[in-house]
């Protein structure tokens, strides 16, 4: 007798190998995913079950994970994949509920103008879709208390830079019908939060923060810069007058954490920062396309194929007909923009934006329209 | 001109001797357009499509086969046989083909991706993509170049000469046809070359070679294998595997079929190879638009064959969805007509039966079919045996008396 019949690890390991010769060319998987597509096992998905206006550009989803979502700590993002005008796209959004009782998980977005993704989420996004997901990420995470001791923290958001922010705060602080809910871990914890927004109206969770103010949880700083100005980061002593004492969290636009890290450098302040768009890319004519693999640098011009100004300069690349229709030279672009020379349509990977493994372009048919990474 | 630079036959006028360079070029920017309407339009509906079509082949496909478990009643193997052929005609046609052309690539899905999908044939699919999308689409109709003109087994053109061993081409055609899934992954990995040539010793060879036998083994092992041994249990072990049997020649013989009427009927133009040097791109489009052939009909029959019916516009534009093909042919077709070109549209059974009869045709020395008459049936058996047992000298002068009596009867007429 076998031991591999013996052991459930060998009996598993064979009724799959069963299973999929039964299967192929497809995997089991993809029978499974007809019927069950948030099961143990399955790739991760969520699907969206309620969808929650916060002000005239911003929504919060609340998603049923797969059943492999293992869980997230108050502060952490997740990326999202969903479809739009039938094109998956992938973004960073904060998780904007503590881990809840019921398994699911929230994100709120704001729509940012030309945001492709952001403008689908919070006017066209249906409950009952099916999202992409990956594990929850990030290091924005609240300190563990030291033991006796309160631990006096400061954030500075603006914008949406609040929605890790409120992650943490409705963790710490519960709010039911009956009110804001004291828990013990809450105590050890002494914040303030500056918060900064266009207008009071636009701002996303003012409601939230203010109830938090009003009950003594957090003391709230609200910087509406149609009522307050522009915030001055000199001020910030004035305003946070026991700022020495706090471990400050920055999350807003790359302005305002270049001027916090700024600040506190001056000051020899402890920041930590999070920012979820690093890269802004600008479409131009050509640029240096690195192939990663092979540590190859090429300068592209605009008006050529990659592919001939690569092979130009030595590097070996797959091809076939050069001229679009084959689909043999397609390689995943890590970063970058290309243009395709046919329509002059534009193609941007952005880490962080776009899947894991890149997008996956044509090199015979486009051109770099800026800097490029491919995974070659 | 370089695009068609073959001498017409009697009888037969250049299809585009009509046509200046800039009305070549007139045609290709339209014909740009055309393609960019779709492109500007591609989306939600579209992506909804082809999920649509994958689930509903899936729950096919998985539905069939359950009940095949019971295959020993009858009823149960009739609906299951039927289901799975279609199913697996879905799957070729449909979904397989079309992914692999990378039509659904820009919903960056990875599982619908030309670069990660695997398909329900003998044929790997990355070899498939090489002698497909990149030979037989870049050499469209190329006697010489393009060997999906009769896959390197058949005479196509009346240019090439005849040689005893034509007669048998009707037969191999019809073996092709029920086992064409294997005639496929034989010529992607060219199997016949290699043997020609020699060289199946080639590491190359060797290792696409060993992909196809991989791919076949595991083929192999699901439809007669695991899913037979599975129906075991309701004794229906032997009818199992002739269901599957069934499904896997009714979908050879239909994608065949299909395959067929896109390059074969007649009216449609084969190219010399030398036409193609420094073609142009108005000179490419306009030789896939004479190079292919149309399947009139509903749009079940559309689906079936995966759109194929289009093959017109599918081998204008291999990369657009192919649930659009349909909306963009009534522009093809009149570009056609105002250009005074022949749009090649035609029932699939009138194609089938065309592209069947151009390969009798062709098995037999040209012109003798035209003037074989039941009167005259002795002499011309006769003079076909001659042909046939007689050295090249022999042939060529009876080819020759009977081209010239063909011209006669021409002018007659």
């Amino acid at each position: 007798m076998s031991t591999s019949v013996d052991t459930p690890r060998g009996w598993r390991a064979s009724a799959l190998k069963i299973a999929e010769a039964a299967t192929h060319p497809l995997v089991p998987a993809d029978f499974l995913d007809l019927f069950a597509p948030l099961r143990t096992g399955a790739e991760l998905r969520g699907r969206i079950e309620s969808i929650h206006p916060e002000t005239a550009d911003a929504a919060t989803l609340v998603i049923r994970p797969g059943a492999d979502w293992a869980g997230h700590v108050p502060g952490q993002y997740v990326r999202i994949g969903i479809d739009v005008d039938g094109v998956r796209n992938w973004r960073a959004y904060s998780l904007t509920h503590g881990p809840r009782a019921d398994g699911r998980i929230s994100i709120t977005v704001k729509a940012v103008p030309d945001g492709k993704v952001s403008n689908h989420i919070v006017r066209d996004s249906r409950p009952g879709t099916l999202v992409h997901l990956e594990q929850a990420a990030g290091e924005f995470v609240l300190p563990t208390p030291v033991p006796g001791q309160r631990t006096k923290l400061l954030f500075v958001t603006a914008g949406s830079g609040i929605t890790p922010v409120i992650g943490m705060l409705r963790n710490l602080f519960p709010v039911t019908d009956a009110g804001v809910v004291r828990l013990a871990r809450s105590a050890a914890y002494d914040i303030t939060v500056v918060h900064v927004a266009p207008s009071h109206p636009d701002s996303i969770f003012s409601r939230d923060l203010e109830a938090l103010d009003a009950a003594g949880c957090i003391r709230l700083v609200a910087r509406y810069d149609d009522e307050h100005g522009i915030l001055d980061l000199a001020d910030l002593e004035t305003l946070v007058p026991d700022l020495a004492e706090r471990t400050t969290f920055g999350c807003g636009p790359g302005g305002l954490l270049d001027a916090l890290a700024a600040h506190h450098d001056a000051r020899g302040l402890p920041l930590y920062v999070e920012q979820f768009r690093v890269t802004t890319i600008v479409a131009g004519e050509g640029g240096t396309v690195a192939f990663d693999r092979t540590g190859a640098l090429v300068s592209c011009d605009g008006a050529r194929p990659i592919l001939e100004q690569a092979e130009e300069a030595g590097v070996l690349m797959p091809s076939g007909c050069r001229m679009g229709i084959c689909y043999q030279c397609v390689l995943p672009m890590r970063e970058g923009v290309v243009r395709d020379l046919r329509t002059g349509e534009l193609t941007t990977a952005v880490p962080g934006e776009t899947p894991s493994g890149g997008v996956l372009i044509q090199t015979c048919i486009n051109a770099a329209a800026g800097p490029c990474h491919l995974d070659h | 001109m370089t695009t068609i630079q073959k001498k017409p036959r009697i009888g037969q006028v250049n299809p585009i001797a009509h046509l200046t360079t800039e009305d070549l070029e007139a045609m290709a920017v339209e014909l740009d357009a055309i393609r960019q309407s779709v492109v500007d339009t591609r989306g939600e509906a579209d992506a909804r499509y082809i999920r649509r079509v994958i689930k509903t082949q899936r729950s096919l496909e998985l539905g069939s086969r359950v009940v095949l478990l019971a295959s020993i009643f009858p009823p149960a193997w009739i609906v299951g046989t039927a289901g799975l052929s279609v199913a697996k005609i879905l799957e070729n046609m449909e979904i397989g083909h079309n992914i692999l052309h990378g039509q659904w690539d820009w919903m960056r899905d990875p599982k619908i991706h030309s670069t990660t999908w695997e398909w329900d044939s003998a044929t790997p699919a990355a070899q498939w993509k090489y002698a497909h999308n990149e030979l037989h689409h870049n050499f469209t109709n190329v006697i010489g170049k393009d060997n999906d003109l009769g896959y390197g087994i058949m005479r196509v053109d009346e240019d090439q000469p005849w040689l005893p061993m034509h007669l048998g081409q009707p037969l191999w055609n019809f073996v092709n046809a029920l086992f064409f899934e294997y005639g496929i992954a034989a010529y992607d990995v060219e199997l016949r070359g290699a043997m020609l040539h020699k060289t199946t010793k080639d590491p190359k060879f060797q290792r696409e070679f060993k992909a196809v036998l991989a791919k076949i083994r595991r083929q192999v092992t699901k439809d007669y294998v695991v899913h037979p041994a599975a129906s075991a249990l309701t004794g229906s072990f032997l009818t199992t595997i002739a269901a599957n049997f069934t499904a896997n020649t009714v979908r050879n013989l239909w994608s065949h079929s299909v395959i067929m009427c896109g390059h074969f009927p007649e009216g449609v133009q084969t190219f010399e190879k030398r036409s193609i040097d420094g073609e142009t791109k108005p000179e490419w489009y306009v030789r896939q638009m004479l190079g292919s052939a149309n399947i009139s009909g509903s749009k079940l029959m559309h689906i079936m064959t995966g759109n194929l019916s289009h093959q017109i516009e599918h081998h204008l534009f291999p990369d657009l969805p192919s649930n659009r093909y349909g909306e963009i042919a009534p522009k093809v077709k009149d570009l056609f007509e105002r250009y005074g070109l022949d749009y090649c549209e035609r029932p699939l059974s009138q194609q089938v039966y065309s592209a069947w009869h151009k390969v009798v045709r062709l098995s037999l020395p040209n012109g003798w079919l035209d003037q074989t008459t039941t009167r005259n049936l002795p002499g011309q058996l006769k003079r076909l045996y001659q042909m046939t047992t007689g050295g090249p000298k022999v042939r060529r002068a009876l080819q020759a008396r009977m081209t010239q009596e063909n011209r006669r009867m021409a002018k007659a007429a």
